[in-house]
């Protein structure tokens, strides 16, 4: 089947630009824009193709994705013994910082980006998203940064090469990665506990969380407001309502952690006494602050694994998906309860049984709508006919162990209960199901099902298998042990242990299992390689698939859809071809004034860019390294040269007149 | 009043315009902002009542001033709107104009009082209130500045003939929904930290 459509397509992607010649145009401000550029580094640089923005989002993702499991390697190697000291302690607690930053705000984060980028737009039939050159900024302000997060990291190896020292000017430079935790508990981020690190942590999130806060509104829009015709809000494939509802929550969650990070900025650079015990800051307000975006955040993570996971299913099992309205809703349920659960981080803390008791039972509730999905997604395969396919692999792999994983969460959605469990492994091992069995392999699964659209071409073999029986035995052999070291009272961030605890074997088996899981990512890279190196097209529809971003090419081409599609029902793709005749995709006309494009620009990446000398400048100078205010200063400039240009060089655009219709 | 059939995509499920949505998104957005700033600003207070008495630096007179100089900008930017989707180009100058200098006014008075308190001993690390205050007014103050800028680049925009009823209402607009934001969450901000002071039993 996939040969045919491969000759269809194959002549279909080289000549579709072959309109007239297009020529860059000056913008308002007289400079040229960057349209239609032979320089390949500039034409990705300055894109505002959301295909294009979320392959970026993705690669840069994937790379974190492997430094962070570096640091986990690093990290169950020194405890894979007893008083091993592989690493020092310090060393360790750098290690586990990053690790958590970097894998839930430089991985986890941008690869859903990715996949919201990437699909949304296709999903719902339109161009592009509402503000492309905002979704740019998004992306350049995400790696801005994820370098300031990382710049201690790139210090500390220079340090051991002898390329730096902290002497003379730099010689408040102390502590250069952050080693407070990812959650960044007050009094430990105080200037007397920590050094520079701390601020690097500091700016690095400021900046990822501007990028995210523009990155979701810009979604929002997109969802809201360019649906193709016919795309009602419960025509939405699910993976595009579960980027509402996340986008939404960033809306709404990241306020929270912007405005603690500002009041600790604050009380580091300036003296203030938000979180200072000796100035009678409450360290405890930070707990809650974090809490209140932090918890949101979980599912921040999580619903667009769900997403996919809602996708994935009926392609593999050859039905719609069972219940589509209440898995829709339970998803946004989830979303709304999100935000009223956060003490259930605190439970040791002392809240008082009132608000014990009403965080326990409201996390108990958020079990309800996450069964539902998973009934749903049971009820799905039950009767499917279901191929078993990579993707499908996957995901029967996720819905069973992001059960594992809520499971154990409804353990510490009892007080008492979680009260033993506080800060043991046995929430390692709990969020780590979440996020690994959960996360990790419906992302896993996403990139199974969409590269081939995304690079139009085929997966070759069947090393997925093995990516698939790596990663989940490995991840079993991981962390299941750690609920028994959790239960044993095995401590979280603790760099290393005495004998005679009963520790040593789980510890052991742990560590064994981390590097079966990493060579599971390692064979998923080969595989991607492979992929890209020696796939065959993969046409437009390789997996028999129900929605719309299946109708159009592999690759799309840059305008995604040459007439818009009128959409008719749910599952459009399916209908369109096994539906009764009433419910074809048609297609608006054009009238001939081709397809408005807009154009590329420069200035959201010097916005962006202007973001690492504020992120690196507020930092060094709080370490006392001189200029460096005017450093952060240069930077604001930059940024604000860059809004301004931005606005004032104007939207502009071309038309594109494709004469292959990639319907 | 919307440019629907001006949106190239002329997608059919249009209802609100792009960029109308987004800044309503961005205020939801800031709600929580203020929301975070003002509740640790309360919680302090009700934590330390004895810690400071800020009756000794406040000045409700100046303050009620400036807040009734800040309200009535907001009447002027809703006639500059108004203005814009006339097509009023000299009107909506002039009620700019009034929009911008009242900003400024209150600007300056934010100024003024930051000053008299800090000669007064109240700085960012004399204590929580110090902290709480400053960094919520202050952040207040970056928003009223931000529009301040944004309504003079809309003004000199008007003169190079590219502002028209079809095209800059909506950008117009947007500025007025985020200036009438603004406005409401300083009354807010007025009622939570200085008003209250004035009330007997809540000290």
């Amino acid at each position: 089947m996939s040969q045919t459509e491969t000759e269809i397509h194959a002549p279909s992607t080289t000549q579709a630009p072959k309109t007239h010649e297009l020529k860059p145009e000056p913008s308002q401000l007289g400079f040229m824009r960057p349209d239609h550029s032979k320089s390949v580094i500039m034409d990705w640089l300055t894109t505002v193709d959301h295909k294009k923005i979320g392959i970026m989002y993705g690669a840069i993702a994937l790379f974190f994705l492997l430094v962070g499991g570096f640091e986990a390697l690093i990290i169950r190697t020194q405890l894979a013994f007893p008083e091993n000291d592989l690493i020092s302690a310090q060393r360790y607690n750098q290690l586990f910082t990053m690790h958590g930053t970097t894998m839930i705000f430089l991985a986890i984060m941008p690869l859903n980006a990715a996949f919201f980028n990437f699909l949304v737009p296709l999903q719902i039939g339109a161009r592009d998203v509402a503000f492309p050159r905002i979704n740019s900024f998004s992306l350049w302000a995400f790696v801005a940064g994820a370098i300031v997060i990382n710049f201690g990291w790139v210090l500390q190896a220079l340090q051991v090469m002898g390329l730096f020292e902290a002497s003379g000017p730099t010689a408040g430079m102390t502590d250069l990665a952050p080693a407070m935790g990812w959650f960044g508990y007050a009094p430990l981020t105080g200037t007397n506990f920590t050094g520079a690190g701390t601020d690097f942590w500091i700016m690095g999130l400021q900046i990822l969380g501007i990028a995210s806060l523009s990155a979701a509104m810009n979604f929002v829009v997109t969802i809201v407001n360019m649906r193709a015709p016919g795309m009602k809000m419960m025509r939405m494939p699910v993976f595009t309502w579960m980027t509402l509802v996340v986008s939404l929550l960033i809306v709404f969650a990241f306020p929270a952690i912007t405005i603690a990070l500002g009041q600790l900025m604050f009380d580091r650079c300036f003296g203030t006494n938000f979180f200072v015990v000796a100035g009678g800051g409450q360290p405890i307000l930070w707990q809650h602050l974090f809490w209140i975006f932090g918890h949101p955040e979980v599912y921040i993570l999580v619903l667009p694994a769900m997403g996919i996971i809602s996708e994935i299913l009926p392609v593999f099992s050859k039905k719609p998906l069972f219940g589509y309205s209440i898995v829709v809703f339970s998803g946004a349920v989830i979303g709304f309860l999100g935000f009223a659960v956060w003490s259930h981080h605190m439970f040791t803390t002392g809240l008082g049984k009132v608000a014990t008791a009403a965080f326990s039972l409201l996390t108990m509730a958020i079990a309800v709508p996450t069964g539902v999905k998973i009934f749903n997604w049971i009820g799905t395969l039950w009767g499917g006919r279901v191929r078993f396919s990579a993707p499908m692999i996957f995901s029967l792999g996720f819905v069973w162990m992001f059960m594992m994983g809520g499971f154990s969460g409804i353990m510490h959605s009892s007080a008492p209960a979680d009260a033993q469990q506080q800060d043991s492994y046995f929430v390692i091992a709990h969020f780590h199901y979440v996020a690994i069995g959960g996360i990790f392999l419906a992302v896993v699964a996403g990139i199974y099902f969409w590269l081939p659209k995304m690079i139009g071409k085929m997966w070759k073999g069947n090393l997925s298998t093995w990516v698939a029986i790596f990663s989940t035995v490995g991840l079993n052999v991981t962390f299941f042990p750690m609920h028994f070291l959790g239960l044993l009272g095995m401590p979280r961030r603790t760099h290393t242990y005495l004998e005679g605890f009963g520790w040593e074997t789980y510890n052991l088996v742990c560590t064994i299992g981390a590097y079966i899981l990493a060579f599971g990512i390692l064979l998923l890279v080969v595989d991607i390689i492979r992929c890209f190196r020696n796939g065959e097209p993969a046409g437009n529809d390789p997996w028999d698939a129900r929605t719309l971003e299946w109708a159009t090419t592999s690759p799309p081409q840059v305008y995604n859809f040459a007439k818009t599609p009128i959409i008719p029902a749910r599952d459009a793709l399916w209908e369109d071809k096994y539906g009764p005749e009433n419910r074809k995709i048609t297609h608006e006309d054009d009238h001939g004034h081709g397809i408005h494009m807009p154009s590329q620009s420069w200035m959201p990446f010097i916005a962006a860019l202007g973001f690492i000398p504020v992120g690196l400048g507020m930092s060094l100078m709080q370490a006392g390294v001189p200029y460096m205010g005017y450093v952060a200063i240069f930077g604001l400039l930059v940024l604000g040269l860059g809004i301004a240009l931005w606005a004032i060089e104007g939207p502009g655009g071309y038309h594109m007149h494709p004469e292959v219709d990639a319907a | 009043m919307s440019d629907t059939e001006h949106q190239e995509d002329g997608h059919g499920s249009l209802v609100i315009n792009n960029k109308k949505l987004l800044m309503w998104l961005f205020l939801g957005s800031d709600c929580m902002f203020f929301g975070t700033l003002i509740s640790t600003h309360l919680i302090y207070r009700k934590l330390y009542p004895e810690s400071y008495d800020p009756l000794l630096v406040f000045d409700l007179e100046l303050t009620s001033g400036s807040t009734f100089i800040l309200l009535m900008s907001s009447v002027l930017m809703a006639l500059a709107v108004s203005a814009m989707h006339k097509g009023e180009l000299k009107s909506f100058r002039l009620t700019t104009i009034g929009v911008i200098f009242c900003g400024l006014i209150f600007l300056a008075c934010q100024v003024y009082e930051f000053a008299h308190f800090t000669n007064e001993g109240l700085t960012l690390s004399t204590n929580t209130f110090g902290s709480t205050f400053y960094m919520m007014t202050g952040t207040h103050g970056v928003h009223v500045a931000i529009g301040v800028f944004w309504l003079i680049c809309l003004y000199f925009y008007s003169y190079t003939g590219k502002m028209d009823a079809h095209e800059s209402a909506v950008d117009v607009e947007v500025a007025g929904l985020y200036w009438h934001f603004v406005d409401i969450v300083w009354i807010i901000i007025f009622t939570a930290v200085y008003l209250i002071e004035y009330i007997p039993g809540l000290r």
